[in-house]
This record gives C-alpha cells, structure tokens and sequence, in this order.
C-alpha cells in the first residue's frame, strides 16, 4: 500500500472531514444509537450503503487517473455519481468534502491530471477526488476504494467517541472489526474500476438520505454540532 | 493556477438547482482571488466575550470597510443569530460553521470549513476587505493556522480569573494581540487588572495587550485602531 492512502485516511488530513458524521449525529437525537452496542450494526450498514458506492467511485476515478482521462470523463464521473447520491444534503457533504480534499490535495500531489480534474469539477465528489489522489501518487484502485470504505465507517465512529462519549477503545475495536468487510467492499468495487461509469453499480440506502435530509433540515431549528 | 481553472470566477452566483437528477456544475471558484480580504482571527475561552468584540469592530469599521464575518460557534447559529440581531452587519455577511464539536480543530489543524466559507463570502462580495473569523470558544491553547488568519485577537476577561494571563499557553503568549475584556467588572469579580496587564506584558514581551470595557466604549476603539493598523495599506 503506498502512503497515499495513510495520508488521506488518518484523521488528521486537513481534508474537512472531521465536521461530517455520516448520518451519526442525527442517528444519535432520534435515539437510534445511543451505546457502544449500536454502533456495529450502524457502521456495518453504513459500509455497504455509503461506503461501497463511494468505493466503486474511487476505484474508478483512481483507474481513471493512471490512465491520464481528460475532462469529459471526469465530468461524466462527476454525473454518475451525482446520480446515485438522490440526497441532496449527501450531494453537498460529498462536495464539501471533495472540495477539501482536493485542496489539500493540490499542495501534496500536484499534477497535470488533477489540474484537469479540477477544471472539469472545482467542487469535486470525495470518492472521486479520493481516488484521483491515491491514482496520481501511484496507488491502485483496491486502495482507493480501501480508503474510501474506512473513511465511511471511521469519521461516524469518532463522531459517536465526541457526540454520546463512549469509550474510544471499545470504538476503535469495532471499527477494526470491520477490516475483513472493508477488504471485501473494496475488492468488489476494483473489480469495476475500468467500467464505464454509466454502468458502475448503484447500492444506495434510504435510510441515510432520509438523516442526511433530517440532518439538514433540523439544523435550521436547533443544534447540529456536525455538517452532516 | 493557470487561468483557465479560474473558469467559473465570472462574477455571478448561479440559482440553485434542487432537481435531484441534475448533475451539479460548481458554483465556487476552486483558485483564490488576487488581493484577497485580510483574514483576522478572534479567539479566546467560552464567555470572554469574543462575540461582542466582533460586534464591536463591525460598528466601529463597517462604515469604513467591506467587512464580513464567519462564526464558529459550537452552537453554530447562536452568534451569527446575535449579530444578525444587532443589526451591525446585514445577514448575507456573516457565515456559520459547524466544527464537529472540536472548535481547535476547525481553526488549527484542519482550516477547511473555515476556509470554505471565507471563499463563499469573498465570491459574493468581491471587494471585500476584512474577514473577521470568531472561533468557538475554547481553551487557553486554541490558536488560528496562520493558514487561516493572517494575524489573531485573543480575548480573555477579568471574571475567568485574573491568573488566566499568568497560565499562558499559545493564545496567551503568541496572539498578535491580547485584549482583557470586562474591566469595568473587575472589582466585582476580585480580579486585580493591575497583576493581570502586568502578568500579560511579562509572558508576552514586546506583543501588545488592551484591557477594555464594551459597557464603557461600545466601539471598542482602541482595538479597533490596532485592527486599522495591522491592515494592508491599499485597504479602505
């Protein structure tokens, strides 16, 4: 693995991932998580449901890079996801951060590719910029979707460390007791990763467009600590 | 960057499309402008009264510079909602951030968020001159990326106790300025102004401090002066 895919999955990449907790923080004010022993079946939905398609994406837009695309693919990928992200509270986390991940992206791997990229789509999707990073830095599509999993699993498991304050050991077992599940979703989704991108696959999830949309919309009348 | 990734810096906003099978074309500039606003941070504990310092300086400046302002309260919209009501800035000027319940965070280690709303305030108000970012309240250590801000205000206040000076820590010890808010309450509280300026100029050194009180000079004017003096010359 090349250490491209540390840098962008340790938390401390100034990325702007630390604000978004994956549908957590709306979770835990409807009482749907409240303890350690909800999180697996939290992280492990949200793994297939966020974290493969955001793996497919990755894969494809790290395949993408190494291949050297011009900005009509980039913009094709950029629409195909967006057509599988129907949430419009998703669409904006996605961007948000993608946008800050390409700019700290810009400053560590600058190139031609990426410059391409960013002409075709400034705001770009976080899977895809994701992936066009760890392609440019010489890392395969398998890491990327690796990447691109675990962050879907890692930022909602430290949102519930800070938000119900459970006990960070326990946390970071469960999130490493998902490493056999992420392997597997990031396999799958290299095996995509030349497709064209209208034919990726679409797994998608009702439930986390519905707290994502919630997220938003409660936010206007009380507190969310977390963008989305 | 070369010039044609400025390709959506044409001057105009683009509606919104809430057509959820529309494919979104970026409505934000990736590139910075050149002659961007002077970035100012205000940071300090909880209740130190960072909030109606930014009021303050934006009563004070705000007729004689285009001045925005971004918010990083944990409660996110409670002091955007104060200066909104204040009615020292029109609404569209002041942006909230929501920091993941990690206040340093989204000032120091991680400026993106911070970031993303200067560069919103800036497309919308293409000559601006000074942002004013407020951080959320937090502890002596917090301090802004200079990523982030180009210089920094810490606020402390005599009611936190008048040791606070002495405890130092990065806010203290490196904030371009140092202002002591509250003294007209410091005899109510025990605090000892004298041991507190003098506290403050001794971990500081040649960096200045500005004890103030916004029930006795609402404008906060001599902080105010400091800001127009730390500004680029072509400002205002």
């Amino acid at each position: 693995m090349d250490l491209v895919s540390l840098v962008l999955a340790d938390s401390r990449f100034p990325g702007g991932g630390h604000v978004h907790s994956g549908g957590l923080e709306e979770s835990v004010a409807r009482g749907l998580v409240t303890s350690v022993r909800d999180l697996p079946a939290f992280l492990s939905g949200r793994l297939r449901a966020a974290g493969e398609p955001a793996a497919v994406f990755a894969a494809a837009a790290a395949h993408a890079a190494a291949r050297g695309v011009h900005s009509g693919h980039w913009k094709l990928l950029d629409a195909e996801l967006d057509a599988r992200t129907p949430s419009r509270a998703q669409r904006d986390a996605s961007r948000a951060q993608g946008r800050g991940t390409a700019r700290a992206g810009r400053a560590a791997w600058p190139s031609p590719v990426l410059d391409e990229l960013l002409a075709a789509t400034p705001r770009p999707h976080h899977p895809i910029i994701l992936g066009a990073l760890t392609g440019i830095a010489g890392g395969r599509p398998v890491d990327a979707a690796r990447t691109a999993g675990y962050l879907a699993v890692s930022g909602p498991a430290s949102a519930a460390v800070r938000l119900l304050g459970l006990d960070p050991f326990a946390v970071n077992a469960i999130v490493a007791g998902l490493s056999g599940a992420v392997a597997a979703v990031a396999e799958q989704a290299a095996a995509h990763a030349g497709a064209d991108p209208q034919d990726l696959p679409a797994p998608s999830a009702p439930a986390l467009d519905l707290l994502a949309e919630s997220h938003v919309r409660q936010h206007k009348k009380e507190v969310r600590l977390f963008a989305s | 960057m070369p010039a044609e990734h400025h390709g959506h810096g044409h001057g105009h906003v683009h509606p919104v499309n809430f057509d959820p099978t529309a494919a979104e074309p970026d409505r934000f500039d990736a590139a910075p402008h050149n002659g961007r606003p002077y970035r100012i941070g205000i940071g300090g504990p909880v209740g130190s009264g960072k909030t109606a310092l930014v009021a303050a300086l934006c009563r004070a400046l705000g007729s004689e510079l285009d001045l925005a302002v971004v918010t990083n309260d944990i409660y996110t919209t409670e002091d955007a909602d104060f200066l909104r009501k204040a009615g020292v800035l029109d609404a569209d000027r002041i942006e909230a951030v929501q920091t993941g319940a990690c206040p340093h965070t989204a000032i120091r280690d991680d400026i993106t968020a911070n970031l993303d709303a200067v560069e919103q305030l800036e497309e919308r108000f293409p000559g601006l001159e000074l942002v004013i970012i407020e951080s959320g309240g937090d502890n002596l250590t917090a301090v802004f990326s200079r990523g982030l801000a180009d210089s920094q205000i810490f606020v402390v206040d005599v009611a936190g106790g008048d040791k606070v000076p002495r405890k130092g820590g990065p806010g203290v010890t490196t904030a371009d300025l140092l202002v002591i808010n509250k003294t007209d309450i410091a005899h109510l509280v025990g605090a000892d102004l004298t041991v507190m300026t003098a506290d403050a100029h001794r971990m500081r050194g040649e960096l200045p401090v500005i004890a103030q009180s916004l029930v006795e000079t609402p404008d906060a004017p001599v902080v105010a002066d400091w800001v127009r003096s730390v500004l680029p010359v072509s400002a205002g």
